[in-house]
């Protein structure tokens, strides 16, 4: 079944639910990187939210115009207008006053969506609501999607994933250094209006798959899992949109092999088991490889320690360093240094006492501010140099 | 060729109730250690210096004592137990406070705070918490300034309203980091009358310095570092030449050395 859906073969609306959860999938990737990296992934939280009131306002507009309400081109205009003016709300309120950004968020976002599940209580009153399955905007629904529902979202994905790779420069100007924008007078209100109006086109056309509540994690969950693969902001941009792409193509095939399993929210799914698997092994900035590295570092402070310690007689005060020493064969059980150990040990010590003579030679100032414990003098000073430097040593009167 | 680099005797059998006894602390941020394998004891009822050049570790060791940074290595005894047992007899005095200086909160509620053990979670402020409270703002010269939210103050009236609240703590180990930087002549003249005064008292203070002109006035001992251990002990015994070349290398010059290392009282 699953095998049948990835390959597009469960019928003609999954594969079109399939094809345009990708796209917009990449699309959402692309645009919510910058969003990610500007320091404000919450704001595509208020943004989808204040989506709700604009759905139910343009449904009861068209009623009252003697249209049909449910036409998807219309609710998803309502739904544009609507998030601009939260937008635009959290912008003013951080602007004019001293609130923080997350308060306003939380302000806007509550308010908008609480006056949409208001207007929609009141719409499922009229006898034209019933029919209108609104609600299905807060959680998707993929059931009924039609040719004409896939070209929007489709064209709407296409265009931002345009616009988005026609800003990066830009946009990761401003996201990293907005100051120095400002200063090379790049117009950073305009870019980041531009940026959210980027996040706003991918909700209002995310709104039929994901819905409105789930969208935020197409924007945020792939370029957090990006972050983890590299320091480089054109490849995390890259890597989000495909990372958001295959979730969201993988989630919307494993949906359809099953009546009734909600899109949106096994996207999402999805989604976390690619993050949870980056977090876990992704290469330097992964919860794995920092945890073996910072092993690897510890052990080598431990065993310094250690040797410097058996070489001036002191007790060894941690277990660790004594298991060490003792697994390498320079120490036994009740701390006593073995042959190999006080070699070791002495070297450590003359090492130490290199160290203490470059510290007062004015020449070596810059070799001498390299010393942190472990580093190996060789690495900082020519065999030259050490010679010298173990001639001053022998000469100081002890 | 085996020659021992401290010249200290390392004072393993040191007074094992220590204010505070440090053995083989490394501390590392990244994988370059900050402070590597230092071992310092200090001495109870003294005021000692931690003095070093800039990237020598100082702040960092005592971040690490607190807990705020993690060792890599090592061992840290306050009063011959460990910190989690005798933590409220332990007050510190960051640099400069990381809070948000617009936060709703008046010079006196920040005093308030050091009471936060005396008072628990549901205990009501009484009459003497507040009289207290204004005692310890009134011994850093503050009394005047109890209703004012504390980000109207300058950069010295907050440092010495944050050590009121290490005095309302009434802890017996003092640790100061840097608190003379960037204050002004009174603030710095306020805080080492405070110091002194607890001196007097019998608690044991430890002060980050960087102002070596002063360090003879104000401190009994001084700690030397420089990722390790220069030296410590009696600031006449420790503040030689020899001894402040080995912790600055060049950073000083050697007029300077010299006037420092000669400089009487």
């Amino acid at each position: 079944m699953l095998v049948d859906a990835l390959f597009l073969q469960m019928g003609y609306n999954a594969t079109l639910v399939t094809l345009g959860a990708g796209l917009l999938g990449f699309a959402a990737g692309i645009s919510g990187t910058f969003l990610f990296l500007r320091n404000r992934a919450l704001l595509s939280d208020a943004i989808s939210h204040a989506t709700l009131p604009g759905v139910a306002l343009a449904f009861l507009l068209m009623v009252a115009l003697g249209g049909d309400g449910r036409s998807l081109p219309g609710l998803l205009a309502g739904s544009a207008v609507s998030a601009l003016l939260g937008l635009l709300c959290v912008n003013a309120l951080v602007r004019h006053t001293r609130l923080n950004e997350d308060a306003a968020i939380g302000a806007v976002l509550s308010v908008f969506f609480g006056f949409g599940v208001v207007l929609l209580t009141v719409i499922q009153t009229l006898p034209q609501g019933r029919q209108a399955g609104l609600e299905s905007f807060l959680l998707g629904s993929t059931a009924a999607m039609l040719w004409a529902d896939a070209l929007i979202i489709a064209g709407g994905g296409a265009a931002v994933v345009v616009l988005a790779l026609l800003f990066r420069r830009p946009f990761l100007l401003v996201a990293f250094d907005a100051a120095y924008a400002r200063a090379r007078g790049l117009p950073v209100a305009r870019l980041d209006l531009l940026m959210m109006g980027l996040v706003m086109a991918i909700t209002v056309v995310g709104l039929k798959i994901v819905g409105l509540i789930l969208v935020v994690a197409l924007l945020i969950v792939p370029p957090v899992t990006a972050r983890l693969w590299t320091d480089v902001a054109a490849r995390v941009v890259w890597l989000s949109g495909i990372f958001g792409a295959s979730a969201a193509y993988v989630g919307a095939a494993i949906s359809a092999t099953a009546p009734d399993l909600p899109t949106g929210p096994i996207i999402v799914l999805v989604s976390f088991v690619v993050f949870v698997v980056s977090l876990l092994l992704a290469p330097s900035r992964g919860v794995l490889a920092a945890w073996l590295r910072y092993r690897r570092f510890q052990k080598r402070i431990h065993i310094r320690q250690g040797l410097l310690a058996l070489a001036q007689g002191h007790p060894i005060y941690e277990r660790l360093t004594l298991r060490l020493l003792v697994a390498a064969g320079w120490a036994r059980g009740d701390g006593v240094a073995t042959d190999d150990g006080m070699g070791y040990a002495a070297r450590a010590l003359r090492d130490e006492a290199r160290w203490t003579a470059l510290r007062t030679d004015n020449r070596f100032e810059a070799a001498a501010a390299m010393y942190d414990g472990v580093r190996d003098i060789d690495t900082v000073l020519t065999s030259d140099q050490i010679a010298e430097i173990d001639r001053r040593i022998a000469e100081t009167p002890a | 060729m085996l020659r021992v680099v401290q010249s200290q005797a390392n004072d393993t059998t040191a007074d094992p109730a220590a204010p505070l006894s440090i053995r083989g602390l490394t501390v590392s941020y990244g994988q370059k250690p900050a402070v590597f394998s230092v071992d310092f004891t200090a001495r109870a009822g003294r005021m000692t210096a931690i003095v070093g050049p800039n990237g020598a570790g100082k702040s960092t060791l005592l971040k690490a004592v607190l807990g705020i940074e993690t060792a890599v290595a090592g061992q840290v005894r306050v009063f011959g137990a460990d910190l989690s047992m005798q933590r409220h007899r332990v007050a510190y005095v960051p640099q400069r406070a990381s809070v948000d200086w617009d936060f709703p909160t008046r010079v006196i509620d920040v005093v308030l705070g050091g009471l936060y053990r005396e008072l628990g979670l549901l205990g009501r402020v009484r009459k003497h918490h507040m009289d207290y409270a204004r005692d310890c703002l009134s011994r850093v010269g503050m009394e005047e300034f109890e209703g004012r939210q504390i980000g109207q103050l300058s950069g010295g009236q907050q440092q010495r309203v944050f050590l009121a609240r290490a005095l309302a703590q009434n802890a017996d180990l003092y640790l100061l980091d840097e608190p003379f930087a960037g204050v002004d002549a009174a603030t710095e003249r306020a805080i080492v009358a405070v110091l002194k005064g607890l001196k007097a008292e019998g608690r044991t203070v430890i002060v980050v310095h960087h102002d070596l002109s002063t360090l003879r006035d104000y401190f009994d001992d001084v700690w030397l570092i420089s990722t390790r251990r220069v030296a410590e002990g009696p600031v006449k015994e420790v503040f030689t030449e020899a001894n402040l070349r080995a912790t600055y290398g060049g950073r000083l010059a050697p007029a300077q050395i010299d006037m420092l290392s000669r400089q009487d009282g």
